[in-house]
């Protein structure tokens, strides 16, 4: 819509100051409303039933006994889900992972779903289905579904043209690596593993579905995108996307696992039969078997240098789970593994596949966090053998703007060499270590994203600003939000109110993934802004007479320029409010943007652990994250998200797995035995923003959400080799695996 | 359903509801009375987000009955609010922005408030392991812990 | 001066194996649709989703992105997504 959205150097007024957030007050008094907060008058409650196997042939399903029990309103199966996707793989894929088609790929697969008038009624519903299973072998090992003889979770797999579970096998890099390691004066080669992982938000998936018996359809859901569940789920139950109404509640945690639908469609089918409001929450159980977690991993990393530290070759070779049904984990893993690098000799070959398992979905920085664990550890080894700091050894070899990506194109400006500066200079790299106790540093590199966005900006009669936006406040992007539109009106940011709108109220917005909330709506709430300026100055103009082009807007109000119009005494956003009715109407403007060129986000960790060599426990002693922003609208929440996902990191690294048993069943299906970060198990985490100004956005904004939660597990284990003299290579880092690693070298 | 006649306070109001005997305190708040601010994340005890007092005790609403409600006090963050003023906690959790997605805020507070109520005056540790029954996967607690200690400076000054 | 268009491994069988093309186009838009027409198999690929980095810079979604003729790179990629 011709809108510059080069970066333009400017001081500003409001943007960078610490404001309360709108939301602040629901969220601390309890009435903010989430997914399962949605109550409809008459409505069911649904629930579904899931395979108790990791694989089998579902051969029947006898719901006759259930349908009779009272008070049950409607029961479905996979027949009343016809595949009207047009042979689209994704979208089938999406269906019959949201209930198995004829076979139950992974424990907790569902196979049915009832809605009854209460929880008791639908609980015994499902009790009275009777389901036959043929079981099938399964697998569940990354390593073990790539063997010749592995049991096939998809016929439609193949690898020269044999059945497969290797779904996909990307290969990424440019030079010569056989050349490179030839001239290298060290080699480091090493295996890494890591293990299953839950984003673990703390709210379940929930949905209140309301389907009227024209076709036309509610959905009250927590999601990271209300438009793309609108998509999906009016094209999985052939409902006109435009009938269909989603609403977004206040999301408790997403993480990239809030991206997909789960029980959404089963929600909206279940109503529609039963013809009346279906609220359908999943249970903490049913969260860790059949929503989406990350990948489990093993990979090969080599690294060869000279003994300057040039790095001379390097390559990863990665195989990941995606759980039941292709996805692209592996090759974004392939992708972003030398990301952070100035390599002249580079390969990775990333492996995509299929395990009983549920679908891999995205978790903050998607497939990052594994690939670096295994390259940030063996770059500290090499640098060992050099004989040079692991921090130096990086700075060395940190990738800069010019620097061809181990992925493929040029970069422009980028951070990595900031932070990595800034780490030399931290204070934290010069606190005093204790007995037991030893430091580790790692970079970390995410793409960032922009996409399809859109927004609305309106002047209500008294001048106050409503903007409503289709991304979702994950982590308090609404005061971000209200702070630019704030400044770009010159207005105080009291006067704005950002609301989210749902998929009614405005064109698609793309999910709010890839840090892209406050970058891509942001950008649209800019260019909205600057044109509601325009009409304002037109307003202003209408009101005094005058030409548009003698109307100024600076600082909240319109000024008129010029000797002759001196005695106008300015007018505020109110004062043109006002006087809306009569020259021309509702003042608004409104912006659609394909936001683009986010541009990458680089990161540097610093990790002090505490290692007792008596249990293999480990204590995090100080943390601290550095990490470029491009602009800090709300520093607040910059440092969150830093922090957030750096505590994340800190799980993952050392206690968070998913446990499945010989019989491929998951064994730790709640908090108590998947166990993430408490408040005592850490201390505070400092955070520096580093702010080197994006020059693809007006502000400078970069996507900051993802990034932080992939330098951990390497920073730790880096951290763990100086505590205790031993180099993990399978994550987590739990006590057991530790204190076995030291029992070892010891013996 | 067959149901009990629970009579009980809730936030210092007398409130009446019927639930049937298996029924959680935590789906009788949320379900009937209508406070949604308790939250279910776990309904196993493990995460704390449906924390709520129970004659002055911290309790996960989840663990209790509806039935066991009969006769005594119940405190829920909808509490938190006196003489429409928020609580100092409320104040300073938005304040230093110690909450991101807020589901684990309402359960984080009820917490807090107890503890602050038996230590006016704890020491960061004596915060962490207070609060370690409450589950945040946003935040990484730095700022929920600094909130805390805020709030508690500024009820000791009173 | 025509960009060359280079392509990650996974997207090169569509066009005959080769990893880079010489193609004018002007916009990201554009170029596709010449691709599409000169290699089918790549109609396939670019509904499923590719991003394009022109110099540097990815670009997911904005097929009106102009292609600078004087673009040293142009390079296709598969469509990512975060989390």
């Amino acid at each position: 819509m011709g809108h510059d959205t080069n970066y333009q150097d400017r001081e500003f007024k409001t943007i960078g100051t610490r404001v309360k957030r709108p939301d602040g007050i629901d969220k601390v008094t309890g009435r903010a409303k989430y997914g399962a907060d949605a109550f409809a008058p008459g409505q069911l409650v649904g629930k579904v039933l899931r395979s108790p196997h990791a694989h089998a042939i579902i051969q029947k399903i006898d719901i006759s006994k259930a349908e009779k029990l009272a008070g049950v309103k409607a029961i479905i199966t996979s027949a009343d889900l016809p595949d009207l996707t047009g042979s689209n793989r994704g979208m089938t894929d999406i269906l019959e992972n949201c209930m198995a088609r004829g076979r139950a790929l992974y424990h907790g697969h569902a196979v049915a779903a009832v809605a009854a008038i209460d929880e008791q009624t639908a609980k015994q519903a499902l009790k009275l289905i009777k389901v036959t299973y043929k079981l099938l072998p399964h697998v569940t090992d990354v390593d073990e579904a790539m063997l010749p003889d592995a049991p096939i979770i998809q016929d439609f797999v193949l690898q020269d043209g044999k059945p497969s579970n290797i779904a996909g096998i990307s290969t990424f890099g440019h030079g010569d690596v056989d050349a490179g390691f030839a001239e290298a004066d060290v080699i480091v080669e090493k295996s890494y593993k890591t293990e299953q992982t839950h984003q673990g938000y703390i709210e379940p998936h929930a949905c209140l579905a309301n389907v009227s018996s024209d076709g036309s359809g509610e959905l009250w859901v927590t999601t990271q995108g209300h438009f793309s569940f609108r998509v999906v789920c009016s094209t999985l139950l052939g409902l006109d996307m435009a009938k269909l109404k989603v609403t977004s509640s206040e999301i408790g945690g997403g993480f990239g696992g809030k991206t997909h639908v789960w029980t959404e469609p089963l929600a909206l089918a279940l109503s529609r039969k039963a013809n009346r409001p279906v609220k359908l929450v999943m249970t903490r159980d049913e969260v860790f078997k059949a929503s989406g977690p990350t990948s489990s991993t093993s990979m090969d990393i080599k690294i060869g240098a000279k003994k300057d530290g040039t790095i001379t070759a390097a390559t990863a070779i990665l195989r990941y789970q995606d759980g039941a049904f292709p996805g692209i984990w592996g090759m974004l893993g392939a992708m972003t593994a030398y990301a952070c690098y100035d390599l002249k000799n580079v390969k990775t070959v990333g492996h995509d596949v299929l395990v009983n398992r549920p679908k891999v979905a995205a978790y903050r920085a998607p497939s990052a966090p594994m690939a670096a664990f295994g390259v940030e550890s063996t770059m500290d080894l090499v640098a060992n053998e050099i004989g040079m700091s692991p921090l130096d050894f990086r700075i060395k070899n940190a990738a800069k703007e010019g620097t061809q990506a181990s992925y493929g194109p040029v970069y422009g400006p980028i951070g990595i060499g900031p932070t990595l500066e800034a780490v030399k200079k931290h204070p934290h790299m010069r606190a005093k270590l204790k007995k037991n106790q030893g430091r580790g540093m790692a970079c970390g590199f995410w793409f960032n994203f922009g996409g399809q966005t859109c927004v609305d900006l309106n002047i209500g009669p008294d001048g106050t600003v409503s903007l409503t936006i289709g991304t979702i406040d994950v982590g308090g992007s609404r005061a971000s939000l209200s702070l630019i539109v704030a400044e770009e009106l010159g207005i105080p940011y009291d006067q704005v109110r950002t609301n989210i709108g749902d998929t009614a109220s405005l064109g698609h917005n793309d999910t709010t993934e890839g840090s892209r909330g406050t970058f891509s709506s942001g950008m649209a709430a800019i260019f909205a802004a600057r044109d509601a300026v325009g009409v304002l100055r037109e307003r202003a103009a209408k009101m005094w007479d005058i030409p548009v082009d003698d109307v100024v807007w600076a600082d909240g109000v319109a000024t008129a320029t010029g000797a002759k119009h001196s005695n106008l005494p300015p007018l505020t956003l109110a004062d043109i409010a006002a006087k809306a009715a009569s020259t021309g109407g509702p003042i608004a403007g409104h912006n659609e943007v394909v936001a683009d060129n986010a541009g990458v986000s680089f990161a540097s960790h610093i990790c002090d652990v505490e290692v007792d060599p008596d249990t293999g426990g480990t204590k995090i002693i100080r943390y601290t994250v550095i990490q470029d922003a491009g602009k800090a609208i709300h520093p607040d929440y910059v440092e969150g998200q830093f922090q957030g996902g750096a505590a994340q990191g800190i799980g993952w690294a050392l206690n968070e797995e998913y446990i499945y048993g010989a019989d491929g069943c998951l064994q730790n299906t709640g908090f108590l035995d998947y166990r993430i970060p408490v408040c005592s198990d850490l201390p505070f985490i400092d955070t520096q923003i580093l702010e080197i100004p994006n020059p693809n956005h007006p502000y400078g904004v970069r996507g900051v959400g993802e990034t932080s939660i992939v330098p951990p597990l390497a920073a730790i284990g880096n951290a763990v080799s100086h505590a205790a003299g031993v180099r993990m290579t399978h994550i987590p880092m739990s006590a057991p695996r530790i204190l076995k690693a030291i029992d070892d070298a010891k013996a | 359903m067959t149901g009990v006649l629970v009579s009980t306070t809730i936030n210092g109001d007398a409130v009446q509801f019927a639930c049937p005997t298996d029924e959680t305190l935590l789906d009788s708040l949320r379900n009937r009375v209508g406070l949604t601010g308790a939250k279910e994340g776990c309904g196993t005890g493990d995460c704390g987000a449906c924390s709520i007092t129970l004659d002055g005790r911290l309790v996960c609403a989840c663990l209790v009955l509806g039935v066991e409600a009969n006769g005594r006090e119940i405190g829920t963050v909808e509490g938190l609010v006196e003489d429409g003023k928020l609580h100092p906690l409320q104040e300073k959790f938005i304040e230093h922005a110690a909450l991101q997605c807020g589901i684990c805020t309402p359960g984080f507070l009820v917490a807090a408030k107890t503890l602050l109520e038996k230590n006016p005056k704890p020491s960061e540790e004596q915060i962490r392991y207070a609060l370690a029954g409450n589950l945040c996967r946003c935040t990484g607690y730095d700022k929920i812990v600094r909130a805390v200690q805020a709030a508690a400076k500024e009820m000791r000054k009173k | 001066m025509m960009p060359r268009i280079s392509l990650t491994s996974s997207l090169r069988d569509a066009v005959d194996g080769a990893e880079s093309i010489e193609l004018h186009a002007e916009t990201i838009g554009e170029m596709f649709a010449k691709l599409a027409e000169r290699y089918p198999r790549m109609a396939d690929r670019i509904d499923a989703g590719i991003a394009v980095a022109i110099d540097g810079q990815i670009y997911r979604d904005d097929w009106n992105a102009k292609i600078p003729a004087d673009a040293a790179e142009v390079f296709l990629l598969p469509r990512i997504q975060g989390g």
